[in-house]
């Protein structure tokens, strides 16, 4: 029957030490050889759409390192459904606990960045709120505004220059020696059709993200000063709005 | 089965088309009459915004589409996931695609998608099976879709029925229509030792609504011999102009796309490939005529 025979089949594509199901034949070479095209081609396919989905990650640790690690990713949690597009959504913990990338204790968040990059690419398409529009809001209801988000924003936090790691591997930026080793916090949106990574200034992430929860304004001001009594709320706005981070408010009248 | 066929079946033009490869973007916007129509695989685009779907809104502005998806499993012994077939509508109803297809084969079982086309047996069980879920997905999506013939490089002992005759059946029985793909063709005849003329001779050329031409990896396997991959990652060899030539004298002038989805070529060299093909769609319709 068809089913025992897919069962055995697909049980073998992704458990080397099985052999090719006893169900195949093949009327030239060796039947071995001819399933490891299948096994090949799965397995490295996925590979391959890590390496694409995770290009700085691959550029830190090498071509070599970064298939291994995949390699073990793919076999462990293979994907769960042919919308590829979204498939090494959860590689980022996958590598924050591979233990041989534990000397790179960065290397799952730049990883979370990239993953936040692709989401950002693939998210629907809204327009954002117009940098204008909350200059109209009479200053004494500010604090009670609530914000409609994004749907390509994504706050991500670190202990590590997360930001500066990436970009000197993405492209974005020169590589060179780090001038600094402290905690960066990042937020990607795609207002349009760039995905934008900037580097929140201190306080920016709990303010974002305070707001994307659906609190209002005056709240997450309170959080960020908490936080960060040097938050600077006016810097943080221009780089929100900016940033396409928003898409409405309420709360206004 | 046979309304949905009739009510909405293919409407490429017989002309070459390609796949599109964003890169290509802007040198097809420079040259919009060049190419008959574009071809995407569905799982690219099931992305909910971005500039994929940017740019294939503005290239369906000027251009016939094909929709061909590599992800519904139609080959395997479980059912259709639904959610996938879903997505698939959605992207008809935004797109309005000349043409849908999919491949006798399967990517999907017990809850992990594989992203390959793998082979499935070609027994009595098997085919009820698959003209089950083809005419599923028709009723599904509400119009024909075309079945690919794929690359193998094994077979199932409890193999049965020939592939042409298998694919022949799917056909009449569920009202599809049939990809022909003659570079897949190639590649299993060649794998296998069979002759691929042959082998291509007894296909069912009256239900073909699309050509599939590309170019595989050349390698040895272990005894030595010839073996081929299909990677869609060259030029199409001459062998299998040959025999894109051969289905042509059967079937006159069908839409024929050129695949080269790897090591994604120059626009002037995949161009140059399609230019090839409707010279050889020309060469039919002038004969014919």
């Amino acid at each position: 029957m068809w089913d025992s025979a897919q069962a055995q089949f697909a049980a073998a594509l992704l458990d080397t030490s099985l052999a090719a199901p006893s169900s195949l034949i093949c009327e030239k070479g060796a039947i071995g050889d001819r399933f490891d095209v299948y096994r090949n081609s799965v397995i490295g396919g996925l590979v391959r759409a890590l390496a694409t989905r995770f290009p700085a990650v691959e550029r830190l640790v090498g071509e070599a390192f970064f298939a291994a690690m995949a390699r073990e990713f793919v076999l462990r949690r293979p994907p769960t459904s042919a919308a590829l597009l979204e498939y090494g959504e959860d590689f980022p913990d996958f590598v924050a606990s591979f233990p041989p990338a534990k000397e790179l204790p960065y290397l799952s968040d730049v990883a979370r960045l990239e993953d936040a990059r692709v989401r950002a690419y693939h998210a629907a398409d809204v327009e954002p709120l117009s940098p204008q529009s909350l200059a109209l809001v009479s200053p004494d209801r500010l604090a009670e505004l609530t914000f409609d988000i994004h749907p390509s924003a994504f706050v991500l936090r670190s202990d590590h220059p997360m930001v500066t790691i990436w970009s000197m591997n993405a492209g974005e930026a020169e590589a060179g020696t780090l001038d600094h080793w402290a905690a960066e916090d990042a937020l990607v949106t795609r207002p349009r059709l760039r995905v934008e990574t900037r580097r929140l200034a201190p306080g920016g992430a709990i303010f974002l993200r305070r707001l994307a929860a659906g609190a209002e304004f005056g709240e997450a001001v309170s959080a960020a000063t908490a936080e960060q009594p040097a938050f600077d709320l006016a810097a943080a706005l221009v780089e929100a709005l900016a940033s396409g981070f928003f898409t409405a408010f309420r709360g206004d009248t | 089965m046979d309304e949905i066929a009739s009510t909405f079946s293919s409407l490429l033009p017989a002309r070459a088309g390609v796949g599109f490869k964003p890169a290509h973007f802007d040198a097809i916007l420079a040259d919009p009459s060049s190419i008959g129509f574009f071809e995407i695989h569905a799982e690219n685009y099931m992305g909910a915004g971005g500039p994929p779907h940017r740019s294939l809104g503005r290239l369906r502005q000027d251009h016939p589409l094909s929709i061909h998806g590599v992800g519904l499993s139609i080959g395997s012994s479980e059912p259709i996931d639904k959610r996938q077939l879903e997505r698939l509508r959605g992207l008809c109803d935004r797109y309005e695609p000349a043409s849908v297809s999919e491949h006798l084969a399967w990517s999907t079982y017990g809850g992990v998608y594989f992203n390959d086309l793998l082979p499935l047996p070609y027994d009595r069980d098997t085919l009820k099976r698959v003209i089950e879920k083809v005419d599923a997905v028709q009723s599904f999506l509400g119009r024909q879709i075309l079945l690919e013939n794929p690359a193998t490089y094994l077979s199932f002992a409890q193999s049965e029925i020939s592939e042409p005759e298998f694919l022949d059946e799917i056909a009449v029985r569920s009202g599809c229509g049939l990809l022909l793909d003659v570079e897949n063709i190639y590649v299993t005849a060649t794998n296998k030792g069979f002759d691929a003329a042959e082998q291509l001779s007894r296909f069912a050329f009256a239900h073909v609504r699309e050509i599939h031409l590309a170019g595989h990896f050349e390698t040895r396997d272990a005894a030595g011999e010839r073996f081929l991959l299909d990677a869609h990652c060259a030029p199409v060899v001459e062998a299998v102009w040959a025999l894109y030539e051969q289905t042509l004298s059967r079937t006159g002038p069908v839409a024929t796309l050129i695949e080269w989805d790897n090591e994604t070529p120059e626009w002037a060299a995949l161009s140059h490939e399609a230019q090839r093909a409707q010279s050889a769609l020309d060469g039919v319709s002038r004969r014919a005529a």
